[in-house]
């Protein structure tokens, strides 16, 4: 085996396990840019961690995994987003298809106004689900940590529920449609040490299943949870604060050696 | 103030319909004798005419107005495009509904005529088609008084739409739906009890309204079933009359205008008592 | 390195994420969107239509002499119908200059004095129903008590009898705008005023209510916009006169009634005067509505 054809087979073998690729992304809101010169290689069946300062555009870029950002007035985005080496941007591209493949838990807990069996129902019904509807509400919410707390109640309505047991039902109501990959903007924000910890627990059972995409403020939930972590900054642009990709790697590099200096004053606190 | 504004009101038609009220009871409002020179009055023409004309206008204008809300509110088509819609409905419930009856007279009811004929004709033998369409009537003020409540359940519709928060949009379409999905099983339930509550302040509207419905609907007191012959309402009744009237006639007008505003009292507590209602389920 | 990364050997098999228009949940959407662009366009087009018919046929007959004319006897040409444009002026003066300072001191004692007591929530209530009066009855209303009873000089009908009765459809508008607006000042300015020493009526006259103007003058400006063109309180109160406004306590012209009483009458020359007025008072109530818009966009600046 010459040399060039080994590099040749391990880049295949990176492929294979790069589930998510964005190219040189850039998004604006309009005129403003928010960020712009992303590149990144989202591993398969791994937990990828985005952290930085508020404002830097993690959010941002999460949307932009399963065009959610197309619900927003005049937001565009530049580059290139590959999942599975299809990019998401292409014209022919559905992008109902690309959500109900990409997953999303968002930073404020949002069940449908129904009841907690409708809140997962609802959306495996709309993605054509035949089986047994009562045996995937049990199981995705038992993968969500949330089955004891709600089985005796599954007919009261969602808002009913605490506000941790509220994201807890958004994770199993993104699971019961079966994604490939589960996308979760800061799902611990509003919740209580013992709740953060049952999703962190949880999210160590399903990235056996799922390729997960997680934002964070807590910088030990990063560490205990990611295998990647990406630091986002903003940098003081020509005009504009504009959000860009300090430093992807792994998450031991990221918190332990880090390359750049930002890196290392935010993860250490020093962040000024 | 406004409270003495509202007792004045009662008071005033109370006390002028007191002769009616005494002399005719509860029978002036299921006879539709309306004979000034005899002096016997029975308002049920009007009473019928106001009813089914706001009912079926309410009937037309509500698919026509949340469709247009929706058009409006969902990015179906691009953002300026959307505003200039919206502020041109805005714009459009402000044109005079005595504005509306001079148009209806003179371009919408010629227009529509060979439409109520062909219907007519089709369907004749059900008395609410049984007379031949002859000019102002029913179907021409059901017709005018569906462009006048438009915008009025256009604009609430819309408001309740944009006020449906985006969180629960992304949880649509987070789990796949597509855009129809989310409004006609997320978006629209969530946003139902302020365009129901539109709903019912427009079938009040629709009840008081007088000066287009005067114009077209051909104030005639004989009762009819047929929606293609000329009818009245209690409000173009007054309208017509009052200026006129004297003695017991006025009487009479005033029961009928106590009649209007109870009926309309009545829609617009239902109004505030469906919105007060079905927003607490979704809150 | 990019290149190879789309390259098409992918070693994982991916269903595609083409869009499929044959699927039905797509079928379903076009057919959705097809419905409402057909609702937005019937119920657009008459209203269009309306003001179309309006500036052209309207405006097309607009002369000096129009603008400034009497109406004439039935029966005989030319004439215009400048007494009723005065007319409508004066009746909507009257209306404003009785309904916006008590509705607004109305939407003030709700807002400032008391947000919430009985008495509040009662006068609350009575304005919702009051708006939801039909306007004919605040005619009937004033008829009942000032034109019947001749409260005024021994006249019947009356100017006056008809700003009254407009002045009573505008109430609930002016009021409720106002209680709205103030509730919309932030309480740190309030305790601002009152900190530095200021009573509490001054600190509503210099703080608060100049804070809320723009969106109270939005709403009056609209509330006189609507009371134009309001015709069914006017026709058994301040009548219609052929002749130059002779006064307040004297019957009136106004555009609404002419185009009311010269639309049902079987003469070309009178019709032709209703689309005059009409084209006079849609493009009226067009501005004051434009100019509304454009207060409360100056308030959001
Ligand atoms: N809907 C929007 N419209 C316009 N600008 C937006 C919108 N959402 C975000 N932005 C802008 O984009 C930039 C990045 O926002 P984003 O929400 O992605 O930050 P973030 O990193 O998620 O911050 P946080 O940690 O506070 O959630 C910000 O400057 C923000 O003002
Ligand atoms: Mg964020």
């Amino acid at each position: 085996m010459t040399l060039s054809q080994l590099a040749a087979s391990s880049q295949q073998d990176a492929f294979a396990s790069i589930c998510l690729s964005l190219q040189n992304v850039g998004i604006s809101y309009g005129a403003s840019q928010a960020v712009r010169g992303v590149y990144m290689e989202i591993p398969r069946g791994k937990v990828t961690a985005f952290i930085g300062p508020s404002g830097c555009g993690k959010s941002t870029v999460l949307r932009a995994l399963n065009r959610m950002n197309d619900l927003i007035e005049g937001c565009s985005l530049s580059g290139r987003v590959l999942f599975d080496g299809q990019d998401l941007y292409s014209r022919d591209v559905d992008p109902v298809e690309v959500r109900r493949r990409i997953g999303m838990v968002f930073q404020k807990p949002n069940p449908f106004p129904k009841s907690i069996y409708e809140n997962i129902a609802f959306g495996a019904r709309i993605n054509g689900y035949r089986g047994d509807m009562d045996d995937l509400v049990e199981r995705s919410l038992r993968k969500a940590a949330i089955w004891d707390e709600t089985k005796d109640k599954l007919h009261e309505s969602g808002y009913a529920l605490s506000g941790g047991q509220q994201q807890r039902l958004c994770i199993a109501r993104a699971i019961a449609i079966e994604p490939e990959v589960i996308l979760m903007d800061e799902p611990c924000s509003a919740l209580d040490p013992i709740s953060t910890l049952k999703i962190e627990e949880m999210m160590h059972e399903l990235k056996k299943s799922y390729t997960i995409v997680i934002v964070t403020h807590n910088m030990q939930q990063a560490v205990r949870v990611s295998d990647m972590t990406g630091f986002f900054n903003v940098t003081v642009g020509d005009q504009a604060k504009v959000g860009c990709l300090e430093e992807f790697a792994p998450t031991e590099q990221i918190f332990n050696a880090p390359r750049q200096q930002a890196t290392q004053d935010y993860v250490s606190g020093r962040f000024g | 103030m406004v409270g003495l504004v509202l007792l004045g009101i009662l008071f005033t038609v109370l006390l002028g319909s007191r002769d009616a009220i005494s002399a005719y009871g509860l029978s002036f409002l299921v006879t539709s004798d309306w004979d000034p020179s005899a002096d016997r009055y029975g308002a049920f023409t009007a009473i019928y005419g106001t009813i089914v004309t706001s009912l079926l206008a309410l009937l037309i204008a509500v698919p026509l107005g949340v469709g247009t809300a929706i058009f409006i509110t969902e990015n179906l088509i691009p953002l300026r495009i959307r505003q200039v819609l919206g502020v041109m409905v805005e714009l459009l419930a402000a044109i005079p509904s005595v504005v509306l009856g001079l148009w209806a007279i003179f371009v919408m009811e010629p227009f529509i005529r060979p439409g109520l004929t062909s219907l007519h004709q089709l369907l004749g033998w059900l008395p609410f088609f049984s007379t031949e369409p002859q000019g102002p009537g029913m179907a021409p003020a059901i017709l005018i008084l569906v462009v006048m409540i438009l915008p009025i359940i256009t604009a609430i519709a819309r408001d309740s739409l944009q006020q449906v928060p985006i969180e629960l949009r992304q949880a649509a379409y987070g789990v796949g739906t597509t855009r129809w999905d989310a409004i006609l099983l997320v978006i629209l339930p969530a946003a139902i009890s302020g365009i129901t509550g539109g709903v019912m302040l427009a079938l009040g509207r629709a009840m008081g309204e007088t000066m287009a419905v005067t114009m077209i609907i051909g104030n005639s007191t004989n009762f009819s079933w047929s929606l293609l012959a000329p009818g009245n309402t209690i409000s173009s009744m007054l309208a017509n009359q009052f200026g006129e009237a004297d003695g017991q006639q006025v009487s009479a007008l005033m029961y009928a205008a106590l009649v209007l505003m109870l009926l309309t009292l009545v829609v617009n507590m239902m109004a505030q008592w469906v919105v007060r209602r079905l927003s607490l389920k979704y809150s | 390195m990019s290149s190879s990364l789309a390259s098409p050997n992918s070693l994982q098999s991916v269903g595609s994420l083409r869009y499929r228009p044959a699927l039905a949940r797509n079928r379903r959407n076009q057919l959705f969107t097809a419905v409402a662009t057909i609702c937005a366009a019937v119920a657009v087009l008459p209203l269009i239509l309306v003001l179309i018919y309006v500036l052209i046929k309207g405006g097309s007959l607009i002369t000096l002499q129009l603008l400034i004319g009497l109406p004439p006897a039935p029966g005989l040409g030319g004439g215009g119908i400048g007494n009723a444009i005065l007319g409508t002026i004066i009746v909507t003066l009257i209306a404003s200059a009785i309904a916006i300072p008590v509705g607004v001191g109305g939407g003030i004692y709700l807002a400032e004095y008391s947000r919430s007591g009985p008495l509040a929530r009662f006068v609350r209530f009575g304005t919702n129903v009051l708006a939801g009066v039909p306007s004919i009855i605040c005619g009937v209303f004033v008829y009942g008590l000032i034109v019947s009873t001749r409260l005024f000089f021994d006249q019947s009908y009356s100017a006056l009898a008809g700003g009254i009765a407009l002045a009573v459809l505008m109430l609930p508008t002016v009021i409720k705008t106002t209680d709205e607006a103030l509730k919309l000042v932030p309480d740190e300015l309030r305790w601002g005023a009152i900190g530095i020493g200021a009573s509490s009526f001054v600190t509503i006259v210099r703080v608060t209510l100049p804070a809320a103007f723009s969106p109270i003058a939005t709403g009056v400006v609209l509330a006189i916009a609507r009371s134009a063109g309001e015709t069914a309180p006017l026709i058994f109160t301040a009548l219609f006169s052929p002749f130059w406004p002779e006064g307040v306590f004297s019957p009136i012209a106004t555009m609404s009634v002419l185009i009311y009483n010269f639309a049902i009458m079987p003469y070309e020359v009178q019709i032709a005067l209703a689309w005059a007025a009409s084209f006079v008072l849609v493009l009226m109530i067009l501005a004051a509505n434009l100019f509304a818009r454009w207060l409360s966009r100056l308030a959001q600046a």
